[in-house]
């Protein structure tokens, strides 16, 4: 029965989700004995408001090749309005992150409900293929690999960005 | 140093047909700062929790994370055993390896590689876990309600019934709302007065009803279970514990000609009045700007006449404050009005419908006062203009309802029946009179509901017309209604004698007033939030407030009736303890980095974010910075994802333990 899929990179998805729909809807896949790659790692969160960017940064730094967040559908959020929050908070933070060159398709929004078990698994599937097809991450590991910034102001960019101050 | 102990869950076979639960164990036990490692079958079972509790005596055990099911599903057993063996049920967590893992992959390679990530990952969490106390708040066993309406007589009824002491507070002179001014009830007919007054009776003579009428809510501070509540009396010019009720004083007043509300101003008042004869309470009030003692300083022919020397123009209103736990909102609606358009109003106005000019253009609550048998005319369909009695008349629904280019897009889910109701109260008193209603389309769910409305068509001879009115204009002593039939596509014209229109449901004037001194949530139109359309439907998102009636919503008497018994029930369900005992899963502000830029105060749908003084020795005000109360927090987390300073904290999903998991990974 154990069979194994042979690929030459298997990446690496953390999924930041909310308690009380995501996570549920992630428990029923598993009560409906769905299957999926076995790339993704869950943390729990009481609410997608809750989650801080910088988690995202720091899970890409910590060798994630994609990440994915998910909670409540618009509208159905536990507490009240969290993921409206969390949703202006990801906006801008895709900015940013395109910003400095990370490739978006690498972080994945979306809304799962404690009903979805099916989307779940499709969600989940589809990002961990796509990241495969990617390749692995590698700037934030470069980065993380660096020296500390020497704080010399460098690159042409930041000179005339520093000197229009 | 922590000493943690992992315990790795069979579950049967659930777990370890994919995971090698023995692998994981023996990987686990490698870890730093894991002290036990071991596996079992069932750890759920009456064994496995006497295994947990042992090994964390006997091991000296300071973490416990279980690798078994979700935490949904076993979490609170396996706090309770980790408390029951003297540790804080908060340093225990879970790794979900059932669903999360052994139940969605088949290999058994990947699977257990995942497990043991999992179970790591929570190790590094757990031990960042904190000691979390138990978090009690004290509850003062007595409910406020406001509004006297239907809804709120009807939960101050069960709430007092259970034997807790009730608050109700009544803007007007007398409790009733507008179910007492209806004069009989889809979908029985039976009498607004005789199913109401009884209760309201009952109100008044409740020892455990304290009853403040002519009073409006001032101050709302505390949260669940200890609110303080400052109301204002307003002063009634009459002595309530003197006045006898004999009403003397109203058949004397020279001023006899005031428009009277309760009669939507077609019967008239004197200037000390109850509103209507069944008033509760019965003692009258003085309505200052239409007495000529207020206005002159002359007359007082109410205080000579009066007996018991109740009457007092001196009385000024008054503070109490009154302490709650629980408060049911109960405001009711308002009816757009069609004399004039309401300052505020999202509807942008009916000229084309007379609005207001036309005095035989009349809306729903006025016809209802002129088919009440105790409404001025006596039950009599009259004419305001000239007292003659229609012998057609033009029913329009949907004024301002479902109507988005006018204002408003929702549906006021009475006007249907309620007209289908007045088409037959209608033929009941002019037997040889016609009545037309313009609809747009019959909306009729709920028991007995459709038949009802079949029955004005088929019995009562109701001719309803499909389509809306685009003009109707004076001529003469007629009304002319011109209007389109899109089931025939032709256009129509009748000439009427009366119109009535059915407006819109409005929440009460002041409705976004009250809110915000409640701390509750209210949509565009001013009516006011339940925490979840579905789940918690007659709950406030703010802890310890709930709804009743049509504050909420459009709602016809059963559903009002049913919502205000849920919220008592919940009142009840609340009452029940001396002690709220909460998940201490709570925001902390860190007060020393808070720079009270209350962004934290902003993203907070519960209001839980106070602004709190911090002074030094002389008392001088050294900052003002946020502060979280814990009985009111949900623990959403959204404050700290939001700080910019990085100085609120949600227990249980600290920064530190969040960090750690993904170290972990
Ligand atoms: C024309 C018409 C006919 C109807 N006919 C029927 C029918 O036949 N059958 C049926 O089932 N339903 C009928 N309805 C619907 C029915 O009237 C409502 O369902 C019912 O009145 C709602 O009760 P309530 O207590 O929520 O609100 P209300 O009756 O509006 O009561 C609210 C009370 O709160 C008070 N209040 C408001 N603001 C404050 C404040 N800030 N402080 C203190 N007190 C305040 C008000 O003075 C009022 O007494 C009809 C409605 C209309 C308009
Ligand atoms: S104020 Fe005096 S006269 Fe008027 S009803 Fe009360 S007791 Fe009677
Ligand atoms: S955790 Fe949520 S509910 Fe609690 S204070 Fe912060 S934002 Fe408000």
């Amino acid at each position: 029965m154990n069979h194994t899929t042979q690929h030459s990179f298997e990446p690496k998805i953390i999924a930041f989700v909310c308690t009380w729909c995501t996570y549920a809807g992630a428990d029923l896949a598993g009560t409906s004995r769905m299957q999926y790659p076995a790339n993704v790692r869950v943390l729990k969160f009481p609410c997608t408001g809750r989650i801080d960017p910088v988690f995202i940064l720091k899970a890409f730094q910590q060798g994630a090749d994609g990440v994915l967040v998910s909670g409540c559908h618009p509208g159905d959020c536990h507490y009240i309005a969290g993921n409206f929050h969390a949703r202006r908070r990801f906006a801008a933070f895709r900015k940013l992150l395109e910003f400095i060159g990370v490739d978006l398709n690498r972080l994945q929004f979306s809304w799962v409900s404690a009903a979805e078990g099916g989307k779940w698994v499709e969600v989940v599937t589809d990002l961990t293929e796509k990241v495969r097809a990617m390749g692995p991450m590698v700037e934030f590991k470069e980065l993380a690999l660096e020296e500390q910034w020497s704080g010399v102001i460098d690159t042409p960019e930041l000179k005339e960005a520093y000197n229009a101050i | 140093m922590s000493r943690i102990g992992v315990f790795i869950c069979h579950c049967g076979e659930n777990i370890s047909r994919t995971v090698d639960v023995e692998r994981v164990a023996a990987e686990i036990g490698k870890h730093p700062g894991v002290a036990f490692s071991t596996d079992y079958k069932y750890m759920c079972s009456d064994p496995g929790q006497t295994l947990l509790k042992k090994a964390i005596q006997e091991q000296k055990l300071t973490h416990v994370v279980v690798a078994a099911c979700s935490p949904r599903m076993h979490e609170k057993t396996f706090r309770k055993a980790v408390e029951a063996a003297g540790l804080n049920p908060f340093l225990c967590e879970m790794a979900n390896i059932r669903e999360h893992c052994s139940w969605v992959h088949e290999n058994m390679e990947e699977a257990t590689v995942k497990a043991i990530d999992i179970v790591g990952m929570m190790v590094e969490r757990v031990k960042k876990n904190r000691v979390l106390p138990t978090i009690t708040v004290p509850v003062t066993k007595r409910a406020l309600v406001i509004g006297g309406g239907i809804a709120g007589i009807q939960a101050a009824l069960d709430i007092a019934d259970c034997g807790h002491e009730v608050i109700l507070v009544e803007r007007e002179p007398s409790i009733g709302g507008h179910m007492a001014q209806l004069s009989e009830t889809f979908p029985t007919l039976d009498c607004s007065q005789c199913i109401m007054t009884p209760k309201m009776v009952d109100v008044a003579n409740h020892p455990k009803i304290k009853l403040y009428t002519h009073s409006e809510i001032e101050l709302v501070e505390g949260y669940i279970g200890n609110f303080q509540v400052t109301i204002k009396k307003k002063a009634r010019s009459v002595d309530e514990d003197k006045c006898t009720g004999c009403g003397v004083c109203m058949t004397k007043c020279p001023q006899k000609k005031i428009p009277n509300k309760f009669d939507q101003n077609i019967g008239m008042r004197t200037a000390i009045y109850v509103p209507f004869p069944q008033a509760v309470p019965n003692t009258p009030v003085i309505d200052r700007d239409n007495c000529t003692w207020f206005k002159t300083g002359k007359c007082s022919v109410c205080q000579k006449v009066c007996g018991p020397g109740a009457v007092d123009f001196e009385q000024q209103d008054c503070l109490v404050v009154e302490a709650v736990g629980a408060i049911v909102v109960a405001t009711g609606f308002d009816l757009y009005s069609i004399a004039e358009k309401p300052k505020g109003s999202p509807i942008k106005g009916y000229g084309e419908f007379g609005h207001g000019k036309i005095p035989d253009v009349i809306d729903g609550m006025t016809f209802e006062r002129l088919a009440s048998a105790s409404g001025p005319t006596g039950g009599k369909i009259l004419r305001p203009s000239d007292g003659k009695e229609p012998k057609q008349i033009v029913f329009i629904q949907c004024i301002g309802s479902r109507a988005r280019e006018k204002g408003i897009s929702y549906c006021s889910k009475v006007c249907c029946m309620y007209t289908a109701k007045h088409t037959m109260l209608y033929h009941h008193k002019v037997h040889d009179g016609q009545a037309y209603v313009f609809f747009m389309d019959a909306r009729t769910p709920g028991k007995s509901y459709d038949e009802f409305w079949r029955r004005s068509i088929e019995e009562e001879e109701a001719v309803y017309i499909r389509g809306m009115v685009s003009r109707l204009y004076q001529k003469g002593d007629k009304i002319v209604v011109m209007g389109s039939d899109i089931a025939v596509g032709v256009q129509v014209e009748i000439e009427a004698d009366m119109v009535v229109l059915a407006t819109a449901i409005q929440p009460q004037k002041g409705a976004d007033t009250l809110a915000q001194k409640l701390g509750i949530s209210y949509d565009k139109y001013h009516f006011y939030s339940e925490a979840h359309a579905k789940l918690r439907p007659v709950e406030c998102a703010t802890a310890g407030i709930y709804l009743a009636g049509a504050c909420q919503g459009p709602k016809d008497i059963p559903e009002t009736v049913s919502q205000a018994s849920a919220a008592a029930a919940k009142v009840m369900t609340l009452f029940s303890r001396d002690k709220l005992e909460r998940e201490p899963i709570v925001a902390r502000v860190r007060e020393a980095g808070c720079v009270g830029c209350f962004a934290c105060k902003k993203v907070c749908a519960y209001g839980a974010v106070e602004e709190k003084e911090i002074r030094d020795r002389q008392g001088n005000l050294i900052k003002v910075v946020a502060y979280v109360n814990p009985g009111v927090c949900a623990g959403c987390g959204t404050c700290q994802a939001t700080c910019p300073s990085k100085c609120v904290e949600l227990d249980g999903y600290t920064d530190e333990q969040i960090i750690a998991m993904i170290e972990a990974l």
